[in-house]
């Protein structure tokens, strides 16, 4: 019989606010933390909005040394962990570092620090043999995003398997069910696992620029992410990080640890269509669904919260909105759903992780956070979206999911230690 | 779930050779693929040697609508997976394809196209940064490229350890197989071999700066300063044995028998590394002990303290000179998370030709070096199971076991051999 997997821990690093308390209060008010880009002059992007946090790493603990080398999504990545690690509260003997692993999702690792070095050596894009004796030592670190789960690795003293997962934007989502799976196999008794990105950077802004992904809804940077909405066009760039403790269900019973949920399916499909592009009936991430659920031992009736991947692309929900209906049938009606990314944007391979987190915060909580922004909904999209306001509602199974460029689809079940539908697979 | 997951296909490009059969002659006569750089002027850096996918013409194995999208590391990438399935008896219409997972590594991504992306952004304006930036850099790239080519719907996915990604990703596939997935494209083709993907590699400091190609990269050797870069790979197609015997692959190279990784200590504890515990936990789950391994492809960082506690951990396993060990990426460079999916193609075509494959150019063993290092040439030996390891910077360790399977079944002992060298 398969091992049950249990989230014990859960640190997070969010526009608007760090920490799990602040991420909650913020995304259960319903306001937004989209703004006209801070960190450097968007004017010549078509796209000047983004979801930025506001994050001092000195004041997070981290050393100076530790600023130095490591990247802005490595620090999200290490803060958010620490914070995971004080939540779990599991003591020296609670686990041999050898059975404790790492798993975190990025989908452009160290962009910001590899673009202002480039910037340097190239001096200003001029050269195209850069001059590598402006390197700094931590390039390498950079090119390289492993460096980020290896940070996370000494932070949690972790000697068992280790690895960044890249899965473009499903990386965070697929991050912690790459974890779980760990876990059940019996290579690892208890995982650090998350996500994290700190896209926020010129040549971000201008890829995106390139393909109309991101909203030029310049005028209205607080309410520019817009899921849903008949109005919506293109996601808002964020960035930030989510890292939790996952472990043994029998390990956190033994131990007396708080059990948040249990991840108790998930499942990943490609859709072989486009590198962007999505088929609008949402076949793949339907089947992902199945499967998680499925894995799960859940039947659609049992999902009492759907935390969507919601971009607020043209496309994404349309597609999305298919792929509920056609997993969920009936159920898809009934259910609420709702898109956090309507306030704190879309950090592309952190915000799966992010997502889970506030997945089991509203099963903690009973809260289920809203869609902002949501005035009148497009008429394709035809579910219960939870508009603008959080609403107060027991929820005991969430089904969480994410769309990547690559084509990657993925669903992931978490449902209340000991609730009814939670029957471990035979 | 307990299944068996075989190995039917392989797509190998290597600076020492395009195609397994010209990569698997070159290995045998040990001829390098190490040489200046010829793709920019390395004169301007400290290290200008590189291993360089010779003769690879893009447009004569890929559509043309593809050629602008992708990073030439891609490119290859495309090229092994398309022979990887030729190689398997896998045509267009194969209904298995459709279930098919796709996991690869990537320790860079497509870094030359990213460079040119930058170069248009910071010289031009953001106007001119092509429409495929977004995907064409990232580190998901060759998993979706694969993906959407062949039409496979399964899970994909990707994995980063710099240079030990290549097994983890094939360890990846084979879970894959086990959750009842049937047929899996997996391994690592990359490179970065573009002035600022070499800036960064300069900067792990972990670069010969040698100028001659037979003395830059010499792994347990007592010569040994660093290592040579190179770009390439291989994919993999792996199947569960028991459907891969009902279509009637023509191939069975080998099964992929047991896989796991650990993390070195925090730096700076003096504790052992996680290499040897690696290798243990692999023998383990392959359910094999250390007298079943009939040769080690070792990592062979070339840096003497990491050389050092390779070979610390290899004869911890095996014993003194226990178990013969090789380097053949000694004449490919290493190739980022390509190399240990290289080397495990490498460790099957050891298993199906009996033959270990030499480490070139090493004379003199470090003297800390207690290995059997297969130097100069190849040495015959009737080997039932390999070990691979790999590890990547900041503390990765991974170890992979493959195993030579009967060659029984639907008949992979009729089948002409796919790689001799006579033909």
């Amino acid at each position: 019989m398969d091992r049950r997997v249990a989230l014990t821990g859960m640190g997070v690093v969010a526009p608007g606010g760090l920490g799990v308390k602040g991420f909650w209060e913020l995304i259960t008010s319903g306001a937004t933390a989209t703004r006209r880009i801070s960190f450097f002059d968007p004017s010549p992007f078509r796209s000047q909005v983004a979801a930025e946090c506001d994050f001092d790493p000195a004041r997070e603990g981290l050393t100076p040394q530790e600023v130095r080398r490591m990247d802005r999504a490595a620090q999200f990545a290490v803060v958010a962990a620490r914070e995971a690690l004080a939540d779990a509260a599991a003591e020296e003997g609670d686990c041999d570092p050898a059975r404790l692993g790492v798993t975190i999702g990025s989908a452009v690792g160290c962009t910001i620090s590899l673009e202002q070095e480039y910037v340097v050596v190239s001096n200003g894009g001029q050269e195209w043999l850069v001059d590598h004796s402006y390197v700094v030592p931590h390039l390498h670190d950079y090119l390289v995003p492993s460096s980020i789960a290896a940070e996370v690795a000494w932070a949690a003293e972790a000697e068992g398997p280790v690895a960044l997962l890249s899965t473009g934007c499903t990386s965070g989502i697929d991050a912690v069910g790459h974890a779980a799976a760990l876990i059940r196999e019996g290579s690892a008794d208890m995982m650090v696992a998350g996500a994290t990105d700190a896209p926020i950077s010129p040549i971000t802004l201008a890829c995106f620029d390139a393909i109309k992904a991101t909203t030029p809804r310049n005028s209205d940077p607080a309410r520019a992410s817009r899921p849903f909405d008949r109005s919506r066009n293109g996601f808002v760039l964020g960035e930030g990080a989510a890292v939790f403790v996952l472990e043994d269900l029998a390990l956190a019973r033994q131990r007396g640890a708080h059990v948040y949920a249990e991840v108790a399916g998930f499942a990943t499909r490609c859709n072989a269509y486009h590198m962007t592009g999505l088929r609008s009936d949402g076949a793949e991430m339907a089947e992902a669904i199945t499967a998680a659920m499925a894995q799960a031992g859940t039947a659609p009736a049992d999902i009492g919260y759907v935390n969507a991947h919601g971009s607020g692309t043209k496309q994404n929900d349309r597609h999305e909105t298919a792929a509920f209906k056609r997993s969920l049938g009936d159920r898809a009606y009934q259910v609420p759903v709702s898109s956090i990314k309507s306030m704190i944007g879309h950090s592309l391979g952190a915000i799966g992780s992010i997502e889970v987190a506030a997945s089991v915060l509203a099963i903690e909580h009973g809260v289920i956070p809203p869609t902002a922004n949501l005035e009148e909904p497009d008429p394709e999209c035809d579910l219960d979206y939870v508009p603008q306001v959080a609403r107060q509602q027991a929820v005991d199974t969430v089904l969480t999911v994410g769309s990547g460029f690559g084509g990657f689809q993925s669903a992931m079940v978490l449902t209340r230690s000991g609730a009814a539908s939670t029957q471990a697979l035979t | 779930m307990t299944i068996s997951a075989v190995v039917t296909g392989m797509g190998v490009a290597s600076p020492n050779g395009l195609g397994t059969q010209a990569y698997w002659r070159a290995v045998l006569r040990g001829e390098s693929g190490i040489g200046r750089i010829t793709r920019f002027d390395p004169s301007p850096y400290p290290a200008t040697l590189a291993g360089e996918v010779p003769g690879f013409d893009a447009t004569a194995h890929l559509p043309g609508r593809l050629i602008p999208q992708t990073d030439r590391s891609t490119q290859l990438a495309l090229t092994a997976a398309q022979w990887a399935l030729d190689d398997a008896g896998l045509g267009p219409d194969e209904p298995a394809l459709a279930h098919a997972s796709v996991v690869t590594s990537n320790a860079a991504g497509g870094f030359e196209f990213g460079q040119r992306e930058l170069q248009n952004l910071w010289r031009k304006g953001s106007g001119y940064v092509s429409a495929y930036q977004s995907f064409a850099w990232f580190y998901a790239v060759n998993t979706g490229q694969i993906s959407i080519r062949h039409g496979t719907r399964g899970p994909g996915s990707v994995l980063v350890a710099e240079q030990a990604g290549g097994l983890d990703a094939i360890g990846q596939a084979r879970r894959h197989l086990r959750g009842g997935t049937a047929l899996a494209l997996t391994g690592a083709v990359e490179g970065a071999l573009c002035p600022w993907g070499w800036a960064g590699l300069l900067a792990s400091g972990r670069l010969s700066t040698s100028r001659d190609h037979a003395r830059a990269f010499l792994p347990f050797d007592s010569c040994a300063a660093g290592h040579v870069p190179g770009e390439g790979g291989a994919i993999l197609v792996m199947e569960e044995r028991t459907s891969a015997l009902r279509r009637g692959a023509p191939t069975v190279y080998g099964e992929v028998a047991g896989y796991a990784a650990t993390f070195d200590p925090r730096p700076g504890t003096g504790r052992e590394p996680g290499l040897r515990r690696a290798i243990l936990l692999a023998l383990a789950d392959a359910g094999l002990g250390a007298a079943d391994i009939g040769v080690v492809f070792a990592d062979g960082a070339a840096v003497p303290s990491l050389d050092q506690a390779e070979a610390d951990a290899i004869t911890a396993v095996f014993g003194p000179r226990g178990v013969p060990v090789t380097v053949p990426k000694t004449m490919t460079g290493r190739l980022q998370s390509g190399g240990a999916a290289l080397d495990v193609a490498t460790a099957l075509l050891a298993l199906w030709h009996k033959t270990i494959p030499p480490t070139v150019n090493v004379g003199q063993l470090a003297p800390g070096a207690r290995i059997d290092l297969v130097t100069a040439a190849p040495r015959r030996a009737d080997i039932a199971a390999a070990l691979v390891l790999a590890r990547g910077h900041g503390g990765f360790n991974s170890a992979l076991v493959v195993r030579a399977t009967p060659r029984g079944g639907t008949g992979p002992d009729t089948t002409p051999d796919p790689h001799d060298r006579r033909s």
